[in-house]
């Protein structure tokens, strides 16, 4: 069966979309993040979305899903790599993906996680 | 108005959207249409065939590559035999869903396009045009 892999770098996993999404591969995907996240205590996800040629209201629910599922389970989601065209389009749609952490880039999106968990940790500390 | 290719694709199941989008991409560049403008007549094309889909239970996209004038643009028309929908208005404005989507389909393609037109019947279906010009 058809399925987007979930690679593991350290404590994030790295997700790649390349292909046409539809319905069950995005369920699937959804899936595949969560168990991941549970089994192996991942506390970031990277999802590059730098070879989707559109970002429609469908796969737009289907990133707010993933980073909200993921929240839960203790792991930030930054999606990274979106394409200006895409932007551009996303939001004229009236999809600003609000709750969806997003980087430019895999490296940016990576600074972002582990600087995150860094200032946290930090932060902590003040506080005790 | 001249109608210079026509092309009529089911949109039945999930794969069918896929399908619709890369026709409609296709034709885009053919046209060539810029980056951007592809984008979002894929987009909208995306956004209405999943409609077309979800509420109206499947039925077909028709693509016309139109030139008025020195002018040229894509029109696409999907149909559907579904339940029609009751209040145009409502179902346009960003948020309105009766399925589990985030209600932006209707309101964001008409944003994506330059016009947009809704005929429905409640009980017989629904026509949703959306032309998009060079």
């Amino acid at each position: 069966m058809e399925r987007i892999p979930v690679l593991r770098m350290g404590s994030l996993l790295l997700i790649t979309i390349q292909v046409d999404m539809h319905d069950k591969l995005a369920l699937q995907l959804q899936d595949d993040v969560t168990e991941r996240i549970s089994d192996w205590g991942s506390t970031g996800v990277l999802i590059d979305i730098s070879s989707l040629e559109i970002v429609d209201s469908f796969i737009g629910r289907m990133l707010a899903n993933i980073a909200g599922m993921s929240r839960v389970l203790g792991a930030e989601t930054v999606v990274v790599g979106m394409q200006p065209a895409v932007a551009i389009t996303l939001v004229e749609l009236g999809m600003s993906l609000t709750g969806v952490r997003t980087a430019l880039s895999v490296e940016a999106g990576m600074e972002l996680l582990y600087g995150n968990s860094i200032t946290g940790s930090e932060d902590e500390r003040t506080e005790a | 108005m001249s109608v210079q290719k026509r092309e009529v694709l089911p949109v039945k199941n999930s794969n069918d959207v896929v399908l619709a989008r890369q026709k409609v991409r296709q034709l885009a560049v053919e046209l060539r249409f810029s980056l951007v403008d592809q984008t979002k007549l894929v987009t909208a094309a995306s956004e209405l065939a999943r409609n077309a889909l979800d509420h109206g239970k499947g039925g077909s996209m028709t693509v016309e590559v139109i030139v008025n004038g020195a002018r040229s643009g894509l029109k696409m028309v999907f149909e559907d035999q579904g339940p029609g929908i009751a209040n145009i208005e409502d179902a346009l404005k960003d948020g309105f869903t009766t399925g589990n989507g985030m209600g932006l389909g209707l309101g964001g393609s008409k944003r994506l396009v330059n016009d947009f037109s809704i005929e429905t019947e409640v009980g017989k279906g629904t026509r949703i045009t959306a032309v998009r010009w060079k």
